[in-house]
């Protein structure tokens, strides 16, 4: 987890406008490589349509978006994809008739697009099926490969998110709470599995809970309404006397 | 099966082909498919045992949008109707092997797809059924304007149907049907062959997940714009048998009502099925001829009725329903095997690990 010496991303002046209320506001992020990148805020701070933004999901106002220097500003989410950046997220979106195999290979089929073969059989997949079983196993799901999705359970669901992200092999990772809604064994398993997952990438995620922030990340972003309130590192950042009055101090106790 | 026009929670692999249970049931399947079809024109009048083949081929082409994409095409007709218009030109004009005719009827179908299902893709639900439908109430505007070409209102007459100088096939229908057969049973396993690529579990994954099949990097209109474009070329190879089947193109086949048919004959028979389509049509074209020959003039009264009710007491249509039966059995017996029932990590799922419940 040494940062590298190039930025992953960069935003400047990043703004998103929902009929007049500035959900995201002239923010200026910058992520080193091969960092692991808290954003942090309370409900509304936006976060998510940060991460909607980065992932190109939503178009910005205004303001500009680079991942490695180059322009991903306005690209559809398929293409900032392909440019390496993968996202899971907030609220567990799997294809609920396809089985945890089929996720994985439909993740890897587009990385090495053969997605449009429409005169071959789909048997040809099995050509993946060494690097699919070594995905679930990383992820925990090798015993339910061949379940559906929409029979698992939640913290499989999270982990088969996580199998998909990583599946694209992607140098950037953001990962849209992670660990929401789990109990505590799998927030501890997720963040163990996190971390493992990080060596060589440039992770940023967005999590509310403080024990997942500080046991991974190595820089933190406080938003609040918008705008980045705080900088740096988990310590620095909670004692930051601004951040206490906006934010830490009462989800410390959550 | 979920898709984006019915919404149900799926149902844990009882929405699974049945053949998926059991390899050898597909060889069965299929064999009981090609007798039916070989023998059909034994026991139905042949002109229309070709129209049921040439109907469910069209009914199969649109259950690939509708069933295995989520789209709601609901201007087909624009590719049938063309496409037979075309196949009825290039056989009257250059007096071609009718297969010949047929197949730049589909090409014809596929360049028209192209710009409709372009623009078309780009909305989705209510709104891409009403863009399909606004592109074919114009290209029948087309066809009803240039009568010099089409006839008009009067059709398309005398299209000749010309066979390599096989004068038992260009005259008789009872041998038409077999020289033609294997046009729309390619079409069927090229669908089939669709649905079960790589491609078709793309398809699968933009119907249940567009935003989650994107992040993957798929872009998902031009998934859907390819899908849509080979559905229009199956659609055509239908559309152009059906119009040599009567030596004739009537306008009604570029009608928004023809359209509606193979919608009504696709969800009758139960969609993200494909066999579906072809239950759903030969019930609908015997079931119309019957009452056509005995006189009754209410059919779309009956047909209607029948739609309703199929879709009132069985929402998976017929083959949809069966199927379901039969999995819902299947499943049941095997966690009777397997002593206590299957209890899954979540504890509430009585279902085994069915590994092909990809809805295909």
């Amino acid at each position: 987890m040494t940062p590298g010496g190039r930025v992953a991303i960069r935003t400047r002046a990043l703004t998103k406008v929902f009929r007049g209320f500035r959900a995201v506001d002239a923010v200026d992020l910058e992520v080193r490589e091969g960092s692991v990148h808290a954003l942090v805020g309370p409900n509304g701070a936006g976060k998510t349509t940060l991460f909607n933004l980065l992932t190109g999901f939503l178009a910005p106002t205004s303001g500009t978006i680079t991942v490695f220097d180059e322009d991903v500003t306005g690209l559809p989410p398929e293409r900032v994809a392909r440019r390496g950046v993968a996202r899971s997220f907030q609220i567990t979106s799997l294809f609920d008739t396809l089985t945890c195999r089929e996720h994985v290979e439909l993740a890897l089929q587009g990385h090495s697009r053969q997605g449009f073969r429409f005169w071959r059989s789909e048997k040809l997949l099995g050509r993946h099926r060494a690097r699919v079983d070594e995905l679930l196993a990383q992820v925990g799901l090798m015993s339910l490969a061949d379940k559906q999705a929409g029979l698992l359970a939640y913290g499989q669901k999270r982990a088969l998110e996580l199998a998909l992200v990583l599946a694209l092999d992607p140098p950037v990772m953001l990962l849209d709470e992670p660990t929401a809604g789990m109990g505590i064994e799998d927030v501890d398993r997720t963040i163990e599995l996190v971390r493992r997952l990080a060596s060589g990438r440039t992770v940023v995620f967005v999590d509310h809970n403080m024990h997942v922030v500080g046991s991974l990340a190595d820089r933190v972003t406080v938003l609040q309404q918008g705008k980045i309130l705080a900088e740096g590192g988990y310590d620095e950042v909670r004692r930051d006397e601004r951040v206490i009055t906006a934010y830490l101090g009462e989800a410390e106790h959550a | 099966m979920t898709h984006s026009v019915i919404r149900e929670a799926p149902p844990a692999g009882a929405d699974a082909p049945v053949t998926a249970s059991n390899p050898r049931l597909r060889w069965i399947l299929l064999a009981v498919g090609l007798v039916a079809a070989l023998a059909l024109p034994w026991f139905i009048y042949p002109p229309v045992a070709m129209d049921i083949v040439a109907l469910a081929l069209f009914a199969i082409a649109l259950d690939i949008l509708l069933g295995f994409t989520g789209l709601l095409s609901f201007g087909h007709a624009a590719f049938w109707g063309s496409s037979a218009y075309v196949t009825g030109l290039i056989a009257t004009h250059y007096g071609v092997p009718f297969p010949v005719a047929v197949i730049g009827g589909a090409v014809f179908a596929m360049i028209l797809a192209l710009p409709i299902g372009y623009v078309s893709v780009r909305r989705s639900g209510i709104y891409f059924a009403m863009v399909t439908l606004a592109f074919a109430q114009m290209v029948y505007f087309i066809g009803y304007q240039w009568s010099d070409l089409t006839g008009g209102e009067n059709g398309l007459q005398g299209v000749p149907r010309s066979f390599f100088g096989i004068e038992l096939v260009e005259t008789e229908s009872f041998y038409f049907y077999y020289a033609a057969l294997p046009i729309l049973l390619f079409g069927m396993w090229a669908a089939w062959r669709i649905v079960h690529s790589p491609f078709g579990r793309v398809l699968v994954s933009i119907r249940d997940n567009t935003p989650r099949a994107r992040a993957l990097g798929y872009d998902a209109d031009k998934y859907k714009a390819v899908a849509f474009v080979l559905s229009a070329g199956l659609t055509g190879l239908a559309g152009g048998v059906f119009a040599i089947n009567h030596g004739f193109v009537a306008l009604t086949e570029l009608h928004w009502t023809t359209s509606g048919d193979v919608v009504l004959m696709t969800v009758l028979g139960g969609i993200g099925t494909l066999w579906g389509g072809i239950v759903g049509a030969f019930l609908t074209v015997t079931l119309a001829d019957y009452l056509a020959s005995s006189g009754f003039h209410g059919i779309d009264l009956i047909t209607g009725s029948v739609f309703v009710l199929v879709v009132l007491l069985f929402r998976r249509g017929i083959w949809g329903t069966v199927r379901h039966r039969w999995n819902i059995r299947r499943l049941r017996r095997a966690s009777a095997r397997a002593g206590q029932g299957y209890s899954s990590p979540d504890g509430n799922s009585r279902h085994t690990t069915s590994g092909e419940g990809t809805g295909r």
